[in-house]
């Protein structure tokens, strides 16, 4: 063969590519940014379903792989953090243990499914190196994969939040005050939460929302970060900080009450500014029958809609380069 | 139509965390590909790749160190989209790298081969349709069930040998480290494999052994620092490379089989 070029019967000429025909399905010419791209990305890793589901039941099992009760040990640990939790600050705090104990359970369920989302997305194309870079694979399954992971973890803690309910369920399913009668006085501190109701099914949609932000936190922050090595340590510490300014361990109706104008006022201002504080509620107030604002529900909406407008665009321009970056 | 073509394409990495490099630029060899210099290095993996194949395609990369034969190969699995230029595969992709990775050395060979099989875009019911098939092709018996970290190199080998030419690849990509099996079981692979082209696919094979390429390959392509060089029968662009003919040191039952085999490239 003389010339340099692959023997090869019956098909064209290999140097002659412009006339290429466009019959194929996938993208003639298209460039790697878009959003034809993007989308197909999303899609293939939703058919590839079994593919995550299976590596984030994975990872669960990796974890407790030589424990004899395995994965029971997330459920233990949840039960004695709740346990210690509740029964210190409900005590520092003169709380009522049978409506404080179910808050701080509900409160550090969700929270630990939170910050984990934020945590581990933004590591998970860096934590899944390997694969990215030897096998061909849509972006999205590891997205999917490490937020299924998380709410593999939720699942086993809602045990703990079963066992909490059928205990104090006495206290929750009537009216009730989270901060105990100062004696002596008339001061009742703090609203009054209805109790238990029907309305705790509000918190299936609370947790689906929650989750569509975990998918896009992941994916945007996982983009950024696999960019920008500096970030996941920012984040790491900008999370503890979260966590002692949302109300998980102390309740808001603490802040309740304040003169306009006073210290307190201020501050139960500035909680709000704290977008974890309505993502927790939303899920929360629901499950231990706490008094519901709609404001709640409106700001996890509009974050839910920016966010993942931001995670497309990320998805769209950058979801070619992650392969070069991790 | 399982088909691949790549035209201009270039692979560029930058390098965010390159430090000190003007120290060591004096001391630059020849292997690896150019690195540009600016604010953030670029290496340039590959450049200007023209490139268009079609089933039926046996062709092995050649070149030295860090010539672009593995980048070339994740260019052709869609693992790096490129840079500049475009890269248009159809057909189903599967391809084995560095052997030890993506593979998890803590779990068994059996939950291995259905993840890589769920990657591979399989499903797991077809998959546990495959997991005996599998088992006898790579004669691990036991071994499936204790987890990968147990297992050595060759038997690696194997089990990712068995899971990728199980699915009915039509692109099968193969980067080197198969040299880690032994004799017996080489042939094994080298019958399906040449059976799994003749079928339906395209193989291309990255190596440095002249044994294994012409075992496996009919055409080839010179890497030289990220460009294609040369590109042909097997023989010819391997005796270029390597300035001296390439069935000269191949053993004379290899060149026999060759003799007997490469005139009718379709065997029943
Ligand atoms: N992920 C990466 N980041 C930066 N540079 C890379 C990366 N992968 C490859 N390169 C560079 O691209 C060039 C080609 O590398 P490649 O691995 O394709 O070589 P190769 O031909 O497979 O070499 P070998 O024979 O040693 O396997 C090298 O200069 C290498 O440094
Ligand atoms: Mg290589």
């Amino acid at each position: 063969m003389a010339v340099p070029a692959l023997a090869r019967p019956g098909a064209d000429d290999p140097s002659d590519d412009s006339g290429d025909d466009a019959a194929g399905p996938d993208l003639h010419g298209a460039s790697p940014r878009s959003w034809k791209r993007a989308f197909g990305d999303i899609r293939q890793a939703i058919a590839q379903r079994e593919l995550w589901g299976h590596l984030g039941w994975q990872d669960i099992k990796q974890r407790y792989r030589r424990s004899t009760i395995g994965p029971l040990w997330i459920t233990i640990s949840m039960a004695v953090t709740a346990a210690a939790m509740g029964g210190l600050y409900s005590q520092l705090f003169g709380q009522p243990i049978g409506t404080f104990m179910p808050y701080v359970t509900v409160g550090f369920m969700i929270w630990y499914f939170i910050s984990a989302c934020v945590l581990e997305g933004t590591e998970t194309f860096i934590a899944n190196e390997g694969l990215i870079r030897f096998l061909p694979a849509p972006l999205m399954i590891y997205v999917f994969r490490t937020v299924w992971r998380q709410v593999l973890f939720f699942a086993h803690n809602v045990v703990v939040y079963v066992i909490v309910l059928v205990i104090f369920f006495g206290q929750l399913d009537q009216p009730y005050r989270m901060v105990a009668k100062v004696p002596g006085t008339l001061d009742t501190p703090g609203i009054l939460h209805p109790g238990l109701s029907w309305w705790a099914l509000l918190a299936v949609p609370a947790f689906v929302l929650i989750v569509a932000n975990g998918l896009w936190v992941t994916l945007l922050f996982g983009i950024i970060a696999t960019r920008f090595r500096d970030i996941p340590p920012v984040i790491n510490s900008f999370i503890q900080l979260f966590f002692t300014m949302t109300p998980i361990i102390w309740t808001p109706d603490l802040l309740r009450g304040g003169e306009p104008g006073s210290t307190r006022a201020i501050v139960e201002q500035l909680a709000k500014l704290n977008p974890f504080y309505h993502f927790i509620e939303i899920f929360r107030a629901p499950l231990v029958g706490q008094e519901q604002s709609w404001t709640h529900w409106a700001v996890v909406g509009v974050i839910t809609v920016v966010g993942w407008a931001l995670a497309l665009i990320a998805l769209r321009n950058y979801r070619s380069r992650v392969a070069y970056w991790v | 139509m399982v088909s691949i073509d790549v035209q201009g394409a270039s692979v560029d990495f930058p390098i965010f965390d390159a430090k000190n490099r003007s120290l060591k630029k004096s001391v630059l060899g020849r292997a690896g590909g150019r690195i540009t210099d600016a604010k953030v290095p670029v290496v340039e993996a590959l450049r200007d790749i023209d490139l268009s194949l079609r089933s039926g395609d046996r062709v092995g990369l050649v070149g030295h160190n860090g010539a672009g034969k593995s980048t070339l190969l994740r260019l052709l699995a869609g693992i790096y989209e490129p840079t500049r230029g475009r890269a248009r595969i159809r057909g189903r992709v599967a391809p084995v790298f560095d052997l030890a990775v993506g593979m998890d050395p803590e779990i068994s060979g059996l939950e291995n081969i259905l993840i890589r099989g769920l990657f591979l875009g399989m499903t797991r019911k077809e998959m546990e349709r495959r997991v005996d098939e599998i088992a006898e092709f790579t004669e691990l018996g036991d071994y499936l069930s204790m987890p990968l970290r147990t297992y050595s190199t060759g038997m690696r080998v194997r089990l990712a040998l068995g899971v990728v030419t199980s699915i009915d690849p039509e692109i099968l990509i193969l980067d080197e480290g198969i040299g880690a099996v032994d004799a017996a079981f080489l042939e094994k692979a080298r019958d399906r494999l040449r059976d799994l082209v003749s079928r339906s696919g395209m193989l291309v094979f990255a190596s440095h052994s002249d044994e294994f390429l012409v075992e496996l390959c009919d055409t080839a392509i010179w890497m030289d620092t990220g460009e294609i060089k040369e590109q042909g029968s097997l023989r010819e662009v391997v005796s270029h490379y390597k300035g001296r003919d390439l069935f000269e040191t191949l053993s004379p039952e290899t060149l026999k089989r060759i003799g007997a085999d490469a005139p009718s490239e379709a065997r029943p």
